[in-house]
Parts: C-alpha cells; structure tokens; sequence
C-alpha cells in the first residue's frame, strides 16, 4: 500500500529507491538534528525557503521570528505533520525524518509540546503522564499493558520534576494555565525523548510559573536537546543559550542572544527600523 | 517509593457490578415467571419474553455504539448495518434450516429463489445450512465490513461529521443493495417464515426462552468484553483519541490501528446483537438498515449517557419501551416524542438520564470530588482487576 501511494508522488525520488537507513540513532557526528536546504510552500506562499538548521546534542537552541517567520511550520516539518516541497531532515545520522509518519517519530526520540496546551482534559494528570509514557505503542501491547512497580516510580519522578505531585488525581482539565503547561512538559519527558521541542511555553504565564518554566527547561538541556520557539525576549534571554532567528522561512542570524540582538538585519525585520 | 493509591477502576467497578446483577436476576426471573401457570398474576407471557428478549438485543447493539462514541468520539451513523448483517447471516442459516417445509416445497432452495425461477443456490449461500459456518459469518461478515471500511476512512483521516456522513451513506448504500431481488436476499420482503434453529421448534415457548437467556449472556458478555476495553490502558488512549486526536499522534500511538480496532470490536458485537435478534422477531428485510434505525439508536446512547455502557442500556430499553407503547397507543406520536426526546436530552442533559442520577448520588469516594471522568465513577479497585 505504501508503494501505491508513493507512486503517486510524481514528482519526487521514490523513497523505495533512495538507499535504506537503519533506524539506530547514531550521533557520532555531535549533531542531533539537521535540516538541509528544506523548502515548504503553501498555495504559493513559501513559509519555509531553503532553511538550514543544525542542532547541537544536548543544546538548548532557542528559535526567535517574527510572525509568520515559519517557526510553526519548521516543527511541523520535524514531526512529520508536514512534508517540505524539498529538501532534507535527518534526526541523528541515519533517520530519515521526511519518510517516517506522526508516531515513528514520536517513537524515534522527539517529542512536541504544541503551542497552545493540549493535555488529555478529561483523565487525570496520572494517566496523562502514564498515556505519553516511552515503550511499545501497539493496539495489542496497550490492551494488555500493565503499569510496572519501575513504570510507577518514574511517573512519580517526572510527578515531582513538574510540580504537580498534589495535582496527580485531578482530572487535567482542572488545572491552571500554568499546570497544564507542565504537564505537557512532563508528557514529553515520560517519553524520554532525545529532542524536545517546545512552542512557546511561557505565553499566559505570570512571572513566577515563567521563573519555574524557565529552571524546567535549563534543567533538561543536556540529558535531553531542546529547541524552544519563543516571543518573549526575556524570557529567552533568562536562558542566555544560542539564539536563531528565522525570517520569511530562512535563518536570519545565529548567535548568543547579544550578538543578535546587535545584528542590523535583525534590529531592521523584529524592530521595522 | 510510597504506597500508591489505586488509580483506575477496574472491570467490574460498582456500577459494572450492579449492572450484571440486575442483568442475571432479569434474566433468571423472567423465564421463571412465563414457566408460571398462565392464569397466576405473576405470568409472563411468552409475547413479553420475547419482546424483552428484542430489548436486550438493542442493549447489546447501544452498548457497541456507546463503544466508539462515547469512548472513542466516532459519532457512527451506520452501526445498524452491521447489526442488519449479522441479523442477514442468521437469516440465511433459519432459512436454509426450513428445508422442503417452504411454501413451494424445494429442498434447497428457499422460497423467494424458487419464485425469481432461480434454477441454483448462489454461492454465497453455500456453508449456511452448517450453524457453525452462520456463527462465524455472523461474527466475520460485520468485522470484516468494519474493517474495510475503517481502514479507508481512519487513515484518509476522515473525522467528525464527515465519518458521520459516510457512515450514513454506507448504510443506506447496504440498502439499496439489499432491496434489490438480483442480491439474492429475498429482496424487498427479506427473509422470513422460518421454523427451526438448531433443531429447534423457533415457536416453542422453550426455544424462545433459550433466545432470551442467550441474548441476556451474550449482553452481559458483550458488557464485560467493553470494560475490559475500556478500562485498559487503550481505552485511556480512545479517551484520549476522543479528547484530542493530533496530541495522541504525536506521544506516538498510531491512531488509525486504534480506531479500527475498537471499530471493528463494536461491529462485531452489533452482528451479534442482530443475529440474536432475528429469530426473535422472525423476519430480517432490508428496511433494518434504513439510516433512520441508525439515527435512532444513537438517540438511545445519547439519552441513557454516554461513556458509561450501563447508560447505553438504559437508554435503548426505556426508548423500545416508550416505543412499543407509544405506537400501539398512540402511532402518531412517536416520531414527534423521538425527536423531542433527543433535543431535549442533548440541550438539557449532556450526560443523559444517567447522568442526573450521578448528580444525585456521587458514588465515589474520592476526596477531591474531581472525578468527572465522562461520568465514569473512578472506583478505587485496583489498577487492573
């Protein structure tokens, strides 16, 4: 069936006929996440031209952009919701992100907090974290999972890492703002993934729930790789790491949040000057 | 590590249990009851039994439905196709089953082939002289539909009111189909006149009972293999499926796989429901797949509750109830009371009649008093029973 519908697909290399990758992560090479030359466009209006990004492991890369500078459509391209005209994203060195569907890649290593907070509201924080849990998704596995005394003991653990340990009962749709935030931060952690990636976390925070958001984050980089998407200037800057800024669909600057800052093409797209 | 509080309510949670109770003493008291001599006050007559007998077909069929709307969020309007199916595949074994005792008297074919001149047995009625070949068609037949037709539409991702729609049209598509005399299903009239199951005189008050007790076992089975369902973790993921679909993709559940499974399960239990069903009312035509039964029949689930399979069957025994009452007393009525009914239920109780009943008495005890959980009262019994 999928050869069917790869014969479909014209107008592009068969994916069958481009030389098979094994599915080991391997970062021999220090980078976690390579996006090449990739392009997208939408009824003619390209949100991503020609973009290169290169991710370090560990990293805590923080993306910066205008409105419609295409930071939304790159995470789509990375976990598969979208697929880019051209171009290529290899995860590691040898998965081929562009051939894998939504859940091979959340079964790959990468793991996506959406913009707005999107948590199971109608289950309890418990099962939310017990639901994202890394592991064997199958229909059958699920039927008959069981939840480990070690399984029990990690969600305990991820519990206290968000904060929410009085909250695990609660149904999630009772929690605030800022709880759900975490909980959706704590949904990715339980699927342990090697690449996080975080749209916009701190909007609707008040300052404190941005404090703590902001120690979360610094505390996962290095055992795991973060790409944050942000507005808040301050925010990012509290996390003072490497700084992108996209715009029009391309990497306008790199760079510690000074140094772009500094960058007249910057200053020029993010202030109108 | 600290003890952990039970989180999940097992299978047989309380209202689970007290569903079966009822369900058993139900089951047990009524055939006791039509064993009575006729002229004691206590006498159920076979006619009750065996309407009875069709409620709790309809119970089985609502407590499919509930299945993947209630827990998996796939409003389907086309379930009474495969309940039709099931009903068709036990049809064609009570048919085959009547021998040379038909009307022409042909010792293999049935009536209606005899009548259209057909000089051979069409293919597909080959095996069905055999029950245990009926029983697996009545299983295989609605599974193996679900499944085509979930495949195609899960992974288009075809949701919402458009799955809604195209359940609707494969319905009224088996309709068109089934009216058609070329089919070779009896065409319009259907499939009737029958006389034996197994063997059995299907007009004896014994056989009859024998049908009631199998439909009470085959819903109290059909209600056990749904809890277990939806008590799993994979129930959690339906919930979640249901609540918010792309999120469930991206923790990495393949929600096609999930959606066809549980599809296919609900499709299953409605041939059964509907296999039962037909020798209980002694005839299957084309008319049990008219869309409106299926519109019906969600208007059972949604008045009994959603997501708690006891509402399910609340809610298509006080409708067929209403509904045999009021179009004997009074015809013209019902479809109005239908209607009102339904846009009562959905502007006034969401969760449906049992969910007033919930209000009234929290059955849990659970201190934060949260447990809102679609109705479900999260009994602390185990993680998994």
């Amino acid at each position: 069936m999928r050869l069917i519908e790869e014969f479909q697909h014209r107008d592009k290399v068969f994916d069958f006929m481009m030389p098979n990758t094994s599915p080991a992560l391997d970062v021999g090479q220090g980078y976690l996440l390579y996006l090449e030359d990739i392009s997208v466009s939408f009824d003619g209006f390209k949100a991503i031209n020609k973009l290169n990004l290169y991710i370090n492991e560990g990293e805590l890369r923080c993306i910066i952009g205008p409105n419609g500078a295409g930071k939304t459509t790159m995470m789509d391209i990375i976990t598969g919701k979208t697929r880019p005209d051209e171009g290529s994203a290899w995860f590691g060195q040898k998965i081929n992100l562009l051939e894998m569907s939504e859940p091979e890649i959340a079964q790959a290593g990468i793991g996506r907090k959406f913009q707005k907070p999107t948590v199971f509201e109608q289950q309890t924080v418990f099962a939310n974290l017990e639901l994202a849990m890394t592991g064997p998704k199958g229909v059958f596995t699920t039927l008959m999972a069981k939840l480990s005394s070690s399984q029990l003991d990690h969600i305990d653990h991820v519990l206290g890492q968000i904060g929410l340990k009085q909250q695990r009962n609660l149904l999630a749709g009772a929690l605030s703002h800022g709880q759900k935030q975490w909980l959706e931060i704590g949904m990715l952690l339980m699927q342990n993934p090697k690449l996080l990636l975080v749209d916009e976390p701190v909007a609707g925070m008040t300052h404190q729930e941005m404090d703590r958001t902001g120690e979360l984050l610094t505390s996962l980089a290095g055992e795991h790789t973060v790409i944050l998407v942000e507005h808040d200037m301050d925010f990012v800057r509290s996390l003072a790491n490497q700084v992108t800024v996209l715009h029009q669909g391309s990497v306008l600057a790199e760079g510690t949040m000074d140094q772009v800052q500094s960058d007249d093409k910057v200053v020029q797209v993010y202030l109108g000057e | 590590m600290t003890t952990h509080p039970q989180m999940y309510e097992g299978i047989f949670n309380k209202s689970t249990i007290r569903f079966l109770t009822v369900l058993i003493v139900v089951a047990l008291a009524v055939p006791l009851l039509n064993a009575l001599d006729s002229s004691n006050p206590l006498h159920v007559s076979t006619y009750t039994m065996t309407l009875m007998g069709k409620y709790l077909c309809y119970a089985l069929l609502a407590v499919a439905v509930d299945l993947v709307w209630g827990y998996l969020g796939i409003l389907s309007l086309g379930h009474a196709a495969f309940f039709a199916l099931g009903g068709y595949a036990m049809g064609m074994y009570l048919m085959r089953q009547i021998g040379d005792r038909g009307v022409y008297g042909d010792p293999l074919l049935p009536d209606f082939m005899v009548f259209l001149n057909w000089q051979e047995l069409p293919w597909f009625w080959y095996g069905f002289d055999q029950f245990w070949f009926a029983a697996l068609m009545i299983v295989l037949v609605p599974g193996l539909l679900a499944f085509v037709f979930g495949w195609l539409a899960f992974r288009s991702r075809v949701t919402g009111v458009y799955l809604s729609i195209i359940t609707q049209a494969l319905t009224y598509a088996l309709l068109l189909a089934f009216f058609r005399n070329e089919m070779g299903f009896g065409g319009n009239n259907g499939l009737t006149d029958f006389k034996d199951i197994l063997g059995f005189d299907l007009q004896s008050d014994a056989t009859r009972m024998a049908l009631y007790v199998a439909s009470a076992i085959a819903l109290g089975l059909g209600y056990i293999a749904c809890r277990m369902i939806v008590t799993s973790r994979l129930g959690r993921v339906a919930v979640a499926i249901r609540d918010a679909e792309a999120r469930t993709r991206f923790i990495g559940y393949k929600v096609e796989n999930v959606k066809l499974f549980i599809f296919v399960v609900s499709a299953v239990l409605a041939g059964v429901a509907g296999a039962l069903y037909v020798p209980q009312v002694g005839i299957i035509n084309p008319s049990e797949f008219s869309p409106l039964n299926s519109i019906e029949l969600v208007v059972w689930v949604a008045l009994g509750g959603r997501a708690t399979l006891y509402g399910a069957v609340v809610g298509a025994v006080a409708v067929n109830y209403a509904k045999t009452y009021l179009t004997a007393a009074m015809p013209e009525i019902w479809l109005f009371s239908l209607g009102a009914m339904f846009v009562l239920v959905t502007l006034f109780l969401p969760k449906g009649v049992m969910g007033i009943l919930q209000r009234e008495r929290p059955d849990n005890d659970d201190s934060d008093g949260n447990n809102l959980d679609n109705g479900n009262d999260l009994d602390n019994c185990g993680v998994k029973a």
